[in-house]
């Protein structure tokens, strides 16, 4: 797995400072294995020679699961609760923080939080750093005609995403300092409903989505090649993830329609023992070995439905959200080329100026107006845009430049926790799978040992019957 | 294995250098000895080939025929490998066969015949009478019977049998000439013994309930297994998808990308392992099938028991009731019912010769009715003696092959677990690579 990381033992640069104190303490606590499922996926890989961090380009400095030593923030989502009023009823999940970065006054927070306060965390973070890559948050409605909207296993499935949603943000250098992000997890409830309504005005979001919805219209003209590249990466891979979660929930699928005849299999050599003497053993034996592969079945389709499925699941909804990373790249940069169209139409315009050749200045002149007048006020009004303009084409050739570099420093964050989380998964279903075999091979192999055994001592004693 | 005839002791009975009559000799002697004809004997249906032909209502046919390979059991020695005897029949010769002794030897349990149509199929596998693994199943079991037969200590010594192995013309008409379908009892006339007999032996009463029970429990369990199979199959081939899909995404992909195609590759291998071990399964299936078509035969026995003994009560009963006319008739008292003996009353009593001559007739068919009777009582003793002997070797064989059979099934699931184990530490390796 390729990715920059530094050696945390050297000094980080001065705004990093909270985490580099804090190093020794963490090893002693012993709360560190009950947080974040994310820790088994930082396998303990020896640290690399440092690199050289530019001061000037913290976006770039992002470490991987290397990062270990260095967490200070633990999170966990936990202990739904569901709430009953008179206008709807909704479940709440426990959020527990342990950090100990200074911006936080405590070190510990419990507050309770619903599906919405994670929807509004996420847009206040996309709002923030819009070509960051975020982990989705689980799906809004349920899908696929399930009847009962807060069933256990629904709501468990939606707890672990949206743990695995917040890990992923506590994670992140850059989205983990998010004001917002601070506030969700330490705010009581009242006052995270306050805040949420400080938020930038209706107006002003109506502004963004229309320069946004503009900007998608008009389409980004020079896009580099390389995030060309990574659109069509994501499409396919896309379509991998939906084939996988396909194959995977019919794999679930026809694993329990044969359990299904597989109970009714290990019955029959029950019934037919009933007629038998000298048989009666080993058709028993039988129907015991089917009925202990029975429950091997069992917790094998379980695992994959707890492992698999969500994981493909999610990544499905991943490659989503990475589009829509993309998709706001794009409109920030076409965004930025349609201010450099109007500065350029600006300075023809001061150029056609300079020939005289406007003949708006001999309407003027019907008008009473001196046409050397008009013409140094018309001057003076299209000096004064261009400037404006330039100052605004700089400003939005900064946020493309900042833009790109977040996303592809995130870029490689992202295919490194892909990939680690996908190897994870797959690796530990092979395993169950291996276990599973394990467990019926060593049933099967018991009843015939015992089998042999019995037949070897009804030799030795001589023919009964 | 199935054919078991107990000593190892093989006598030399033939080889290429005798002549003709003194081979035909040794076939008569071997016949005579009644001992176990398969330790003289190789017995191999060798292999199966199509043929066309003209059908009794001279239609165009397709039947399979098989080939029936003999040779003396000890001749195939260091250097020296005769070629077999042999000659082709078709399925409908073994029933002919099967028939033949199922009439001959009432008294014991005839070894079944491999289905005639493929029954308790899961959904992959052919249910055509012509499948080369239908056929081949098929000539596995037709070798298996003739096994069973050449290693019954009773039928082993049958003419008709070795004629079956070893002539193959003229054969169909021997075993007319002996006129078996004449002995056939009617299927009518055993339904009507079977529910009008009042004593039958309570052991035959116990084995035919028994037969019932072992039929109805072996047809479930093959159902259900060819239903787990189905299902077992579903799940392996999907498997074959997640080969597909790897494969296609390891070409998008850097660092997982070998990991990914050889991970693929490990769930093709899956998918395509469970044709073999199905295949296996098939095996046990038949012998399953066996012994459902073996209750069958024992119910036949217990059918033929019915008979006799039913026949056995009616002539009882019908001496009883000779006897009983005999009696009144010499009283003069007339307490059974006959047409005669009500005309009688009516017009008047008879004479006493008519009388005399009446008792004489009596006489005579009581006489009869006695050996009759007793003929009868010996035919059913001899029956349930010889009978049950055959039944207590059925047993045994029985209680042997299917304990066998359970255990190799046992074998085939630890293969499949190990196969199983094989392959997911295999695509875990890959994994792990990613």
């Amino acid at each position: 797995m390729s990715g920059m990381s530094a050696d945390p033992a050297q000094a980080l640069p001065a705004v990093m400072s909270p985490l580099s104190g804090q190093m020794l303490e963490l090893d002693e606590d012993d709360d560190l294995e009950v947080f974040s499922k994310d820790m088994n996926l930082m396998d303990g890989s020896p640290m690399n020679a440092s690199m050289p961090t530019s001061p000037a380009s913290m976006i770039n400095q992002y470490k991987f699961e290397e990062e270990t030593d260095a967490k200070d923030i633990f999170v966990t989502v936990d202990n739904p609760e569901s709430h009953v009023t008179a206008l709807e009823t909704f479940i709440t999940y426990r959020v527990v923080t342990k950090t100990t970065r200074s911006e936080f006054d405590s070190c510990e927070y419990e507050v309770r939080r619903r599906y919405q306060d994670f929807l509004w965390l996420k847009e206040r973070l996309e709002e923030g750093h819009p070509t960051l890559i975020m982990h989705p948050l689980p799906e809004k409605f349920v899908m696929k005609g399930m009847v009962e909207r807060f069933n256990d296993d629904f709501i468990e499935t939606r707890q672990k995403a949206l743990h695995k949603f917040l890990n992923r943000v506590a994670d992140h250098p850059i989205l983990s300092c998010h004001e917002d992000f601070k506030i969700f997890l330490t705010a009581q409830a009242w006052e995270l409903t306050s805040h949420k309504k400080q938020g930038p005005g209706f107006l002003s979001r109506m502004g963004d989505t229309v320069r946004a919805v503009a900007a998608s219209v008009r389409g980004v003209r020079n896009r580099p090649e390389e995030f060309t590249a990574m659109l069509e990466y994501v499409d396919s891979f896309g379509q991998k993830m939906i084939s996988l979660d396909k194959v995977t929930q019919r794999i679930v699928k026809e694993q329990k329609e044969y359990l299904g005849e597989l109970k009714e299999y290990g019955p029959v050599y029950t019934l037919w023992s009933g007629s038998e003497e000298e048989l009666v053993e080993p058709l028993k034996g039988v129907a015991s070995c089917i009925d202990r592969c029975c429950k091997a079945t069992e917790e094998q389709i379980g695992h994959l439905s707890e492992n698999l499925v969500p994981l493909l699941h999610e990544y499905v909804l991943c490659t989503d959200s990475v589009k829509a990373v993309l998709r706001r790249r794009d409109n920030i940069q076409a965004e930025s080329e349609a201010k450099n169209d109007a500065l350029a139409n600006r300075k023809a315009d001061r150029e056609a100026l300079k020939d005289s050749k406007d003949l708006g200045f001999v309407l003027g002149s019907f008008l009473g107006k001196k046409p050397e007048e008009a013409k140094q006020q018309k001057e003076q009004r299209l000096d004064s845009e261009i400037n404006e303009l330039k100052e605004e084409v700089e400003r939005l050739e900064d946020k493309v430049e900042c833009a790109n570099n977040a996303l592809k420093g995130d870029w490689l964050r992202w295919q490194g926790n892909m990939r680690s989380d996908i190897k994870a998964a797959f690796v530990s279903t092979a395993e169950k799978n291996v276990d599973y075999y394990e467990k019926c091979l060593a049933v099967w192999e018991s009843f015939l040992t015992s089998q042999t055994a019995a037949h070897d001592m009804e030799s030795n004693s001589g023919h009964s019957s | 294995s199935m054919a078991d005839c107990g000593s190892e002791e093989v006598a030399v009975i033939g080889n290429t250098d005798i002549t003709d009559e003194e081979s035909q000799d040794n076939k008569n002697n071997m016949m005579a000895e009644g001992s176990c004809l398969l330790r003289k004997m190789e017995i191999s249906v060798a292999e199966a080939e199509k043929r066309t032909g003209k059908n009794a209502v001279n239609m165009q046919e397709t039947y399979t025929v098989y080939l029936i390979e003999t040779r003396p059991a000890d001749s195939v020695t260091e250097g020296h490998n005769p070629v077999p005897d042999s000659l082709w029949r078709r399925y409908s010769e073994f029933e002919l066969l099967r028939n033949y002794l199922l009439v001959t030897y009432p008294f014991i349990v005839i070894p079944p015949l491999p289905e005639k149509r493929a029954e308790f199929v899961w959904h992959k596998l052919s249910a055509d009478n012509m499948d080369p693994d239908f056929v081949e199943r098929r000539r596995i079991g037709l070798e298996n019977f003739l096994l069973r037969v050449a290693s019954h200590p009773v039928l082993s010594s049958d003419k008709i049998f070795f004629l079956f192995l070893t002539e193959e013309n003229g054969w169909k008409e021997a075993v007319f000439e002996t006129g078996f379908l004449a002995k056939s009892d009617s299927r009518l006339k055993a339904l009507n013994a079977t529910f009008r007999v009042k004593n039958p032996d309570k052991r035959f009463s116990e084995l035919k309930h028994y037969s019932d029970e072992l039929q109805s429990v072996t047809s479930q369990l093959l159902r259900v297994r060819a239903r787990v199979a189905d299902r077992l199959y579903g799940v392996y081939k999907v498997h074959g998808n997640y080969g597909r899909v790897f494969s296609e995404w390891s070409a998008i992909e850097k660092e997982m990308g070998d990991g990914l195609q050889s991970a693929g590759h490990h769930m093709d291998a899956y998918a395509a392992s469970v044709d073999d071990i199905l295949e296996e399964e098939e095996h046990y299936a038949d012998q399953l099938k066996e012994y459902l078509f073996y209750a069958e035969a024992v119910k036949a026995v217990c059918r033929k028991h019915e008979l006799l003994q039913y026949e056995l009560e009616t002539a009882s009963q019908d001496l009883a009731s000779k006897k009983q006319q005999q009696e009144e008739l010499a009283a003069g008292t007339v307490r059974t019912f006959s047409f005669k003996g009500m005309t009688s009353k009516l017009f008047g009593q008879e004479t006493p010769e008519q009388r005399e001559a009446k008792l004489k007739v009596l006489e005579e068919q009581i006489k009869e009715g006695e050996v009759t009777v007793t003929e009868k009582t010996l035919e059913c003793e001899e029956f349930v003696k010889n009978a049950w002997k055959d039944i207590e070797r059925f047993k045994e064989q029985k209680d042997h092959d299917l304990r066998e059979a359970l255990m190799s099934y046992a074998v085939m699931q630890i293969s499949m677990c190990k196969k199983g184990i094989q392959v997911w530490t295999n695509a875990k390796e890959c994994f792990s690579k990613m």
